[in-house]
């Protein structure tokens, strides 16, 4: 897990040239390092950009994670291509910023190595996947995704 | 993820298969007297309970073992397929030392196993003991830290680690009970409970049904201290203090990644003094960075049961000189040394003013001396192992020397506090080796060409100027060449990670670990393909023997070969937790 949570952290101080790249569209675009205003030992404060732009459709890059469950319709977006370590055994060791993509409707996989731009409506705040469980603080709904 | 549970769902097989009945404790378990513990016999058929004959030492179980069992008539896997009977007896606890010998028989299937119930000592050999885990620690670690530490001339070394004057030492066996290799959580199991378990299984046997949190239990160090003694207790790392090692001092559970219960467990037992990372999973649900998915705020808890709470090194040095204390230095897990002390790089910027693991261990020291009754204290160095999976080998080794800077904080300690046995050792080891010097001086342009092997090899050129114990750099012109014996895909780069943690891997859609490409155009890197399965995103656990040295009363008891889950049995004998 440290791999996973450092190698994705790490993104604010090497962020991939690719990615400093403006997004084609003119909708509002976010960055991986805009997520949050405050990160401490005792909790995050999301950033007053997410607040702003929280329900409109926004665009942001980065890289697909590999599905959690190839059932799963949605997938993880990372900062860094993700490694995970041998015991990453549940949604709980992923990084803090990461963003959950909900896609509209299905699309093909991607390399993990290849930049990709989703366009969703974002969505901040705790939320459980009812039918995985899994955690999510940020969310990009009715999403869809083009590589870069 | 879906790979721990393959594993689970083939070691739980193997279990079933490879005798008639299994029996919990297993055949061989060494067990404390007056020590809780569950007893399980799973069977391999479905038998009614009047076809089961379960006798201890001759006798009827239930009078040997003081109960009653729960009779299961199928227990069933995930799938509800249906794996046998079962018989389940909790909190079974023995007076009487002695060999036990458990009889099973029911319809075609027997088993026998046979215990060793061992008191201990009347009188304590010592009031406190402090336990260094290094995480895979390994002797290559050891070896390294002493070259780069403190340097060499002419073959002999300009100096000695802490460590390196203990005075007792014993190989120890680190393999657990499904499998040669193992992992940190039934590892550090067998240390802190006197019994060996599966990979990832903490305070437990891991019996074959799936809930994770229903196995044999098995008591912990921190349980019987309870139990017997009024000593302190304290658990510092530099990992969530959730993660296996730490939390093999106080939980039950088969599954180390059931983190949140075992922020519970935490509290359950309490320990005077908990420091490390992993806050994440202390904040209540709905409060944003939190890994719980309930609404149980464990700072609130924690501080209302009169902790004193520090988030960073600063608050560390206000806290209250003594009382219970908490810090949590990181939501994850914290920073390496060569990190926070030197580069910056990975989380640090986000947690600028984390302490350290000399800071941490001397802040635990002053509380927990502080009971005349005395104390236990782990603390763990769990870096050299999350470095070490990568090869990041400069920051593995950088926290091997941090760690055995605790050493000496812990040995200066003793100097006023005799009475203290220091226990310094490892979970497992990894396969790591220093095979010679890495010298940019060399001629040639591959960097295979300017490894230095045997006479070639010469001596490193680190510094350190400042007398800290550390490198003053660590990408120095002649450095250690430090390789692994097993490893996925990945770039060699023959350098020290500057950037950041070295991240060798990344995954595939089909699942399989690749090299990453972002070391591909570091000068002179090449794709070294790799030697264990693709599913593997790092360098594995080694199966080799790890070293164990101690120092002060009772010490000497530590000697030849032994297993890990023989080691508990010096601590409780140190302690007279049996007596």
């Amino acid at each position: 897990m440290p791999l996973s949570r450092r190698a994705a952290l790490r993104l604010i101080a090497a962020l991939p040239l690719a990615l400093a790249a403006v997004p084609a569209a003119a909708r509002e675009t976010l960055t991986f390092a805009e997520l949050y205003g405050k990160v401490g030992v005792l909790g995050l404060e999301f950033s007053e950009k997410v607040k702003r732009l929280a329900g409109e459709r926004i665009a942001m890059l980065g890289f697909m994670a590999p599905p959690l469950k190839a059932e799963a319709q949605f997938f993880v977006l990372t900062s860094v291509p993700m490694a995970l370590c041998p015991f990453c055994s549940s949604d709980a060791d992923w990084p803090d910023n990461i963003v959950v993509v909900y896609l509209g409707k299905k699309q093909t996989f991607v390399q993990p190595s290849q930049v990709i731009e989703v366009t969703g409506k974002l969505e901040y705040g705790s939320w459980t996947d009812p039918e995985t469980g899994f955690l999510s603080l940020l969310r990009l709904r009715d999403a869809t995704y083009r590589t870069v | 993820m879906r790979r721990f549970f393959a594993a689970l769902a083939a070691a739980t097989a193997l279990c079933g298969t490879a005798h008639a009945a299994t029996v919990y404790p297993l055949d061989r378990a060494t067990i404390l007297v007056n020590s809780p513990f569950d007893f399980k016999v799973e069977l391999d058929s479905v038998v009614s309970p009047k076809d089961l004959k379960v006798t201890v030492n001759g006798a009827s179980y239930a009078d040997a073992l003081g109960g009653s069992a729960q009779f299961v008539p199928e227990e069933t896997d995930k799938k509800g397929k249906v794996l046998g009977s079962a018989l389940i007896l909790r909190g079974v606890t023995l007076a009487k030392p002695g060999k036990y010998t458990v009889a099973v028989k029911a319809g075609g299937e027997t088993r026998s196993v046979a215990w060793d119930v061992y008191a201990t000592a009347a009188q304590p050999k010592a009031k406190n003991i402090i336990f260094f885990l290094g995480d895979g620690l390994s002797v290559a670690h050891r070896t390294a830290a002493r070259i780069m530490s403190r340097g060499m001339t002419e073959g002999k070394a300009n100096g000695r680690l802490y460590m390196d004057d203990l005075d007792r030492m014993a190989f120890i066996g680190t393999s657990s009970t499904g499998s040669i290799a193992t992992d940190s959580a039934n590892t550090m199991s067998a240390y802190m409970t006197g019994h060996k378990s599966a990979v990832n299984a903490l305070g437990v046997y891991a019996d074959r049904t799936p809930p994770s949190q229903d196995d044999p239990k098995v008591e912990t160090i921190a349980e019987a201290l309870r139990r017997a003694t009024k000593k302190s207790i304290g658990v510092v790392t530099t990992s969530e203090v959730e993660d296996a090692t730490p939390a093999a001092v106080v939980s039950h559970t088969r599954r180390r990644a059931d983190k949140a219960d075992i922020v519970g467990m935490f509290y359950g037992v309490k320990p005077e003094v908990l420091m490390g990372g992993g806050s994440a999973y202390f904040l209540a649900k709905g409060i944003p960075g939190s890994k719980r998915k309930d609404g149980k705020d464990y700072i609130k808890l924690f501080k209302d049961a009169g902790y004193a709470l520090t988030t960073s090194a600063a608050e560390l040095e206000k806290a209250p000189a003594s009382g219970k204390l908490l810090g949590l230095y990181h939501t994850g897990n914290m920073d390496v040394a060569l990190d926070r002390l030197f580069l910056k790089k990975d989380t640090v910027k986000t947690f600028p003013d984390q302490p350290g693991l000399v800071e941490m261990t001397q802040a635990a020291l002053d509380r927990l001396s502080k009971n005349p009754e005395g104390f236990f204290l782990m603390v763990e160095g769990a870096s050299i192992d999350k470095m070490s999976h990568p090869m990041d080998w400069e920051r593995a080794i950088v926290d091997t020397i941090e760690f055995d800077k605790a050493i000496g904080a812990a040995r200066a300690f003793v100097k006023t506090h005799p009475d203290t046995l220091i226990v310094v050792t490892g979970d497992h080891t990894h396969g790591i080796s220093v095979i010679g010097t890495i010298d940019d001086d060399k001629p040639g342009t591959e960097m295979r060409e300017k490894v230095g092997i045997y006479d070639g090899a010469g001596f490193p050129n680190y510094e350190d100027k400042n007398h800290d114990l550390y490198p003053d750099r660590v990408d120095v012109s002649r450095r250690l060449a430090i390789f692994a014996a097993d490893f996925p895909d990945h770039y060699e780069t023959f350098r020290p990670k500057m950037d950041g943690s070295f991240s060798p891997t990344i995954k595939n859609e089909k699942g399989d670990y690749v090299a990453n490409e972002a070391y591909k155009n570091v000068p002179g890197a090449v794709l070294r393909i790799g030697n264990i399965p693709k599913f593997e995103s790092t360098a594995v656990h080694a199966v080799d023997d790890v070293v164990l040295q101690a120092s002060g009363p009772g010490a000497e008891a530590f000697k030849g070969y032994m297993e890990e889950s023989d080691v508990y049995r010096v601590l409780a004998d140190v302690f007279a937790l049996g007596k």
